[in-house]
C-alpha cells in the first residue's frame, strides 16, 4: 500500500509515521505488561505440568498429576477434599457477593435521599472502609468476635460455642469478614447507578398498583443495573481468591482455595501443585464472569 | 430530595455499623493502658509512644513508603505513557482489542493468580540474576504491574473527556509534538494523571497480597508485620499500629475526594 499524507486532527502526517510514533509510546508500558504480566502467566501454566522435586525444586516432566492430585485422585484412591475447598471458595464467594448486594440497596437509597452535603459524608465513610488495607480489617474482627467482647459472650450464653472460647475460627466469622471486606465494593458502584434513577419510572409503577417485589425487578433493577454488574464483578472475582480473611477467621476448619495457594507456595513449597490449582482458580472465575454476563444479559433486556 | 422509609434508614446505619464497629472497636483499644485481655483500664498514649522505639515497626513503615512511593512513580509515568499511546492514534480494531484485554487482566483476575505468576516467573529469573531474590524490588515489580493498568485506565478516560479541539488547534497554529504534550495535553490532562497516581498509591499501600508472596526477610511492609503479629496474638502495640495506618487511609481518602470533587466543579 502506499502512503498518502493524511491529515490527523491538523497534523498533515502519514499513516506509517503516525503509527511508528504511537508504538513508540505504546512500547514500555506494553513491554512491562508482556514481560511481568502476560509472560508469568504463561510460565505459571508451563509450571503446573511440571513435576515438584524431592527437595520442592521444579523439574521439567511433563505431568497431569497436578490436576489429578486437584480433582482428588491420589495413590490412596479418591477424596473430595481439594474439590470441596474449590466448591465452597464458590459457595462463599456467591454468599458475600448475594449479602453485600442485599445490605447495599437500602444502603444506597439512604445516601441518594440525603441531602448534597451529608451525601458526600456518607460516601466518604464508605469509601474509608473500601481503602483500609484488609489485613487491619480482619484482623480488627478478631478483637469484635475476642471472648471478652458481647458477641462471643452472647453466642456462649445461647450455647453455640464453649463459654470463654472466641468466635472464630469458623465459617460464621469468614462470612462475616468476608461481606464487611467486599461491602463497599458493591455499594460504590452502584450507587453511581442508583443516583441516576428515574423515580418518575418507581412512582408510575407504584401508581399502577406493582407489588413492591414487581416495582423492584421493573422498576429499580434495569436502571441499577450497569453499577449492580460493576460491583457483582469486583466483589466476585476477588472473593473467590480472598485468602487474608478465611486465612485469620477461618483457620484450617474453614479453608478457601485461596488458602490452597498459598500453602503450595508457602510451607509445603509445591509450586507445580501450586500452579495447578490457580489455574483451577481461573477457570472458575472465568466460568462465573460468563455465567453472569450471560444472565446480566437476559435481565436487561426484561 | 426522597423520603426514606424508616427500614431503609434502620437498615442502612445498621450496615455502616457492621462496618465500624471492628474499625472503632480497635481505635478504643488501641489507648487502653492494659497490657493484657480486652478490659478497660484507663487511657494512655503509651503504645504510640513504643511504636516509635520499635525499630521493626520503623524499618517496616519505611519499607511500605519506600515500595509505594516509587511504584507510583513508575507506574504513573508508564500508566500515562500507554493510555496517550492507545487512544490518540488510529489502532485498528484488532490492536484495540488486544490492547484493552492485557489492559483488564489484572483488574479482572484475582491477585492471588497475579501473585503467583510473579513467584514462579521471579523463581526462574533468578537463574540469570540475582536482582530477583525476593525483596523490596520484586514487591515493586509486582506492585506496578497492577498499578500499571489502573493508572492507563483512568487517564484513558481522561484523555477521552477532554477531547480533540484543543490539541487540534495547537496544530493548526504549528505546535510541534513535544510543544504540544509539554504545553497543551500535560496541563489538561494532570487531574487524570494526579487522580491515576493517588489510585495506585493507595492500591499499593492497600496491597497484603501481592507483597506476601513477593517480599524477602528484609523486606517488611506494615501490612506483612501486623499480619505476622496477629498470628502470634493481639497486642495493644498493634492495635495502635493499625489505628495509625487507618487514620493514614482516612486522610488519604479525604484528600482525594477534595481533589476531585474540585476537579468536576471546574
Amino acid at each position: 500500500m502506499s502512503n498518502p499524507l493524511l491529515s490527523w486532527y491538523g497534523e498533515l502526517t502519514t499513516r506509517n509515521r503516525l503509527l511508528k510514533r504511537g508504538s513508540l509510546l505504546l512500547m514500555p508500558g506494553m513491554l512491562w505488561l508482556i514481560l511481568f504480566l502476560v509472560l508469568p502467566g504463561f510460565v505459571l501454566v508451563v509450571v503446573s505440568f511440571a513435576t515438584r522435586g524431592a527437595y520442592g525444586q521444579l523439574e521439567w516432566t511433563f505431568t497431569v498429576e497436578n490436576y489429578q492430585r486437584l480433582a482428588g485422585f491420589s495413590l490412596f484412591g479418591w477424596t473430595s477434599d481439594y474439590l470441596l475447598i474449590l466448591w465452597r471458595s464458590v459457595v462463599v464467594a456467591f454468599v458475600t457477593t448475594l449479602v453485600s448486594v442485599v445490605l447495599s440497596y437500602p444502603l444506597c437509597f439512604f445516601i441518594a435521599g440525603r441531602s448534597e452535603r451529608s451525601r458526600y459524608m456518607w460516601l466518604t465513610l464508605v469509601i474509608i472502609p473500601f481503602w483500609t488495607n484488609m489485613v487491619i480489617r480482619a484482623y480488627a474482627w478478631f478483637l469484635i468476635l475476642a471472648p471478652e467482647m458481647p458477641i462471643a459472650k452472647l453466642a456462649a450464653f445461647l450455647g453455640f460455642i464453649p463459654a470463654g472460647s472466641p468466635l472464630y475460627p469458623n465459617a460464621f466469622a469468614v462470612y462475616l469478614g468476608m461481606v464487611s471486606m467486599f461491602l463497599p465494593f458493591v455499594t460504590l458502584p452502584l450507587y453511581a447507578s442508583v443516583e441516576r434513577i428515574d423515580w418518575a419510572l418507581v412512582e408510575a409503577a407504584q401508581d399502577l398498583y406493582a407489588s413492591p417485589i414487581r416495582v423492584f425487578t421493573q422498576a429499580v433493577l434495569p436502571q441499577t443495573m450497569p453499577g449492580l454488574s460493576v460491583g457483582i464483578i469486583l466483589t466476585f472475582v476477588p472473593a473467590m481468591g480472598m485468602f487474608v480473611v478465611p486465612d485469620l477467621l477461618g483457620g484450617a476448619k474453614y479453608m478457601l482455595v485461596g488458602n490452597l495457594i498459598q500453602q503450595q507456595f508457602g510451607s509445603s513449597r509445591d509450586w507445580p501443585f501450586g500452579a495447578a490449582i490457580s489455574m483451577g482458580l481461573m477457570v472458575l472465575t472465568m466460568i462465573g464472569l460468563h455465567i453472569y454476563r450471560r444472565k446480566g444479559k437476559e435481565i436487561e433486556y426484561v | 430530595m426522597r423520603r426514606n422509609h424508616f427500614i431503609t434508614v434502620a437498615l442502612s446505619l445498621m450496615t455502616m455499623a457492621f462496618l465500624y464497629l471492628p474499625l472503632i472497636g480497635v481505635a478504643v483499644f488501641s489507648v487502653n493502658s492494659a497490657r493484657r485481655g480486652l478490659v478497660w483500664k484507663g487511657f494512655t498514649l503509651d503504645w504510640y509512644y513504643k511504636l516509635f522505639e520499635n525499630e521493626w515497626i520503623l524499618e517496616a513503615a519505611w519499607n511500605t513508603l519506600v515500595l509505594a512511593l516509587v511504584s507510583t512513580v513508575i507506574a504513573t509515568i508508564l500508566g500515562t505513557i500507554l493510555a496517550i499511546g492507545m487512544d490518540r492514534f488510529p489502532w485498528g480494531k484488532r490492536t484495540n482489542g488486544f490492547l484493552d484485554i492485557i489492559l483488564h487482566i489484572p483488574v479482572v483476575i484475582p491477585d492471588i493468580i497475579l501473585a503467583a505468576a510473579l513467584v514462579v516467573a521471579f523463581g526462574l529469573l533468578r537463574m540469570v540474576s540475582s536482582l530477583f531474590e525476593p525483596g523490596l524490588v520484586n514487591m515493586i515489580i509486582g506492585h506496578i504491574t497492577f498499578q500499571l493498568a489502573f493508572v492507563a485506565l483512568v487517564v484513558r478516560s481522561r484523555l477521552v473527556a477532554i477531547g480533540r479541539e484543543v490539541e487540534e488547534a495547537a496544530r493548526d497554529l504549528f505546535a510541534s509534538n513535544w510543544y504540544l504534550l509539554r504545553k497543551v495535553m500535560l496541563p489538561l490532562l494532570m487531574p487524570g494523571i494526579i487522580a491515576g497516581g493517588m489510585l495506585a498509591f493507595t492500591l499499593s499501600l492497600d496491597d497484603f497480597v501481592i507483597s506476601f508472596f513477593t517480599a524477602g526477610p528484609e523486606s517488611q511492609t506494615l501490612p506483612l508485620f501486623i499480619f505476622a503479629a496477629v498470628r502470634r496474638g493481639v497486642t495493644p502495640q498493634i492495635h495502635a499500629l493499625s489505628t495509625l495506618v487507618m487514620l493514614i487511609t482516612v486522610v488519604l481518602v479525604v484528600l482525594t475526594e477534595r481533589f476531585t470533587r474540585s476537579k468536576e466543579k471546574e
